[in-house]
């Protein structure tokens, strides 16, 4: 699926759904429970689950990169799979709480 | 990416806690401003207009417009409703057509005589936008849409409309605030108007965290005590000049004092130490955040943290203590970069203009394009520097620098000077035309005690601390600096002041 930044997506075995924050404009095997993610028009698999190596799940307002940070993923619904591309696991992207300044 | 974005998680994530208004179970939920904001978004779509523009105090109607408006994918456009009618109208103009929320009559036939400008009061569009059904969130996801025009108070010339489009203030969201970060019983009070960029950050940054909206459309330093204490305010973001009467209603009325603040927020221009270390002492459990930020940088850049705070405070090395007129250290979304006339960057502790570049760095203009550089930094036409350990210094503004006998100083740094000495509460430095120099410093001071101030002795305590070529040339005691309403120091104002005492003198 060709993604780019503002592109919503769904996970077609749990209740995740992220929203590209960033993202190359190309072509990705974006997954979330190791199965490809879905565009939100689209219906989910039936009785589908995340596979075992991808089942840590996702929590919302986390936002998820890959090692080199080409892809950022919010995401906006939690679920049970984890979210990658092809078989590489995305990370939280971690940052620091700054304190309340407006 | 779209602002709505912000509201429609809040909601989805703790719809039933209240976003906006009172504790006392009247304030709107997350839940009922993200429904509202869809509805409204349905009413501003119908009145065919490009523009959806803003010109009242705080009320609930400001989220409810700003979301509606992203959610329609019209520009949001707050005005200063304190401007005089002509500069209101010239830029109505600018922005038509247009839909006006407005406060009553009075500000409506303002500007109800420009051409393609529609206005509604804002209790009415509250009222006709509070049943219906709710559209599909169906937003527009283009990061390059523009989310909001703020017209920014240019001293010279025509204002500027700053663009900020949806990709700076979400990107500026999501990089500096925690989802959810606030805990249950948070509340933040905003005084700051809604034509400030620190008021609209204020709505999206609450939102995403989750942290309740307390609004004081007027701000009165008994009235923002009074709403601290009934609302059991959390945080709250002032400027300078609203600090200092805060402080100066505490001493004044010492039984009077809110318990329940645990940050307090500042920026918007210099805060004058002496205003600061008295808060800090009359809110020893508070703390105390100092924000430096540009309308063209969708807010902060750069915080002082509470820690840093109290570390300056109690430190007895200079170099440290110092640090609390600083604005801490930039973000770290964000590149912050000193550079000298030519571009060059120059090293630690030297003086140069305050370069800034990242995802909420917009630094553009309507009409006049983006005024970056080929590599994606603005400048940001305020001088500063950045001392060993990244410590921010704001000097203010590039044009406000004195030239004296070729010599460029910066009026910052003369008035942290001036404002170390024990009897100066509020200092400015100015340049003033001259026949030998070019430009002569003028210093204008208000004295704590007015017996006591000696021109003379003011000179020698600043030659002490700075060059002599830096030393002011003239200090004159005022009773009072004008500032505008979001604590802007009004250098120009000064230098009319003094130079039509001049010619009255002559």
């Amino acid at each position: 699926m060709e993604v780019r930044a503002g592109s919503r997506l769904k996970s077609a075995v749990c209740n995740t759904e992220v929203i590209a924050v960033k993202a190359p404009g190309e072509d990705m095997d974006i997954r979330c429970g190791g199965v490809p993610m879905l565009d939100p028009s689209e219906a989910k698999t039936e009785g589908g689950t995340p596979s075992d190596d991808a089942s840590d799940g996702t929590q919302m307002g986390k936002r998820y990169v890959d090692s080199d940070e080409t892809i950022e993923l919010l995401c906006t619904k939690p679920g049970d799979g984890s979210l990658g591309i092809g078989d590489a696991l995305l990370a939280i992207k971690e940052s620091k709480p700054l304190p309340a300044s407006d | 990416m779209n602002l709505m974005m912000l509201l429609e998680m809040a909601s989805s994530g703790f719809g039933d806690r209240v976003a906006i208004g009172s504790r006392d179970g009247s304030g709107m939920t997350y839940q009922d401003l993200y429904d509202q904001s869809g509805r409204a978004s349905d009413y501003l779509r119908q009145q065919n207009v490009e523009h959806i523009s803003f010109l009242a105090e705080s009320s609930p109607a400001l989220p409810v417009a700003l979301f509606a408006a992203a959610w329609s994918g019209l520009p949001f456009v707050p005005l200063n409703y304190r401007l005089q009618g002509g500069e209101l109208q010239s830029l109505a103009e600018r922005i038509t057509p247009t839909f006006t929320i407005s406060d009553g009559a009075e500000l409506q036939s303002l500007i109800s005589d420009v051409d393609d400008v529609q206005t509604t009061a804002w209790h009415r569009f509250l009222n006709d936008t509070r049943k219906g059904a709710i559209p599909e969130p169906t937003w527009n996801m283009d990061p390059d849409e523009i989310a909001v025009l703020l017209f920014t108070s240019g001293t010279t010339g025509d204002p500027k409309a700053a663009v900020l489009r949806h990709s700076h203030l979400v990107s500026y969201i999501l990089g500096s605030v925690e989802f959810m970060g606030a805990d249950e019983d948070e509340a933040t009070l905003v005084s700051v108007p809604p034509y400030h960029v620190a008021g609209i950050a204020a709505m999206c940054s609450s939102i995403y965290a989750g942290r309740r909206i307390v609004q004081l459309p007027f701000f009165d330093a008994y009235e923002w005590i009074d709403l601290v204490i009934k609302e059991e305010v959390t945080h709250a973001m002032v400027v300078p000049t609203m600090l200092s009467r805060i402080v100066e209603e505490l001493e004044k009325n010492p039984s009077h004092k809110p318990d329940t603040l645990r940050a307090i927020s500042y920026g918007g221009g210099k805060m004058p130490r002496p205003v600061i270390e008295k808060a800090l002492n009359l809110f020893p459990a508070t703390n105390f955040v100092n924000a430096y930020g540009l309308t063209e940088t969708s807010s902060t850049i750069s915080v002082l943290g509470p820690e840093d705070h109290r570390v300056a405070f109690e430190s007895s090395d200079p170099e440290v203590r110092k640090r609390l007129a600083s604005a801490g250290k930039p973000l770290p979304t964000l590149e912050v970069s000193i550079r000298d006339e030519n571009g060059n960057e120059v090293e630690a502790g030297v003086s140069g203009e305050i370069w800034v570049r990242g995802e909420q760095v917009s630094g553009e203009y309507l009409g006049h394009g983006k005024r970056l550089t080929a590599d994606g930094w603005f400048p940001t036409n305020d001088g500063g520097a950045l001392d060993l350990d990244g410590y921010l210094f704001v000097e203010g503004r590039i044009d406000d620098i004195i030239i004296r006998g070729g010599e460029n100083i910066s009026p910052g740094e003369i008035e942290d000077t001036l404002l170390q000495h024990p009897n100066i509460r509020d200092a400015a430095a100015v340049g003033m035309p001259d026949t030998q120099w070019g430009e002569i410093i003028v210093a204008l001071v208000i004295p704590s005690d007015t017996e006591a101030f000696s021109e003379d002795e003011i000179k020698k305590f600043v030659k002490e601390h700075l060059r002599s070529s830096r030393t002011p040339d003239k200090v004159i005691a005022l009773d009072e600096l004008p500032y505008n309403e979001t604590g802007k120091l009004l250098r120009r104002v000064l230098k009319e002041g003094l130079i039509s005492q001049g010619d009255s003198e002559e």
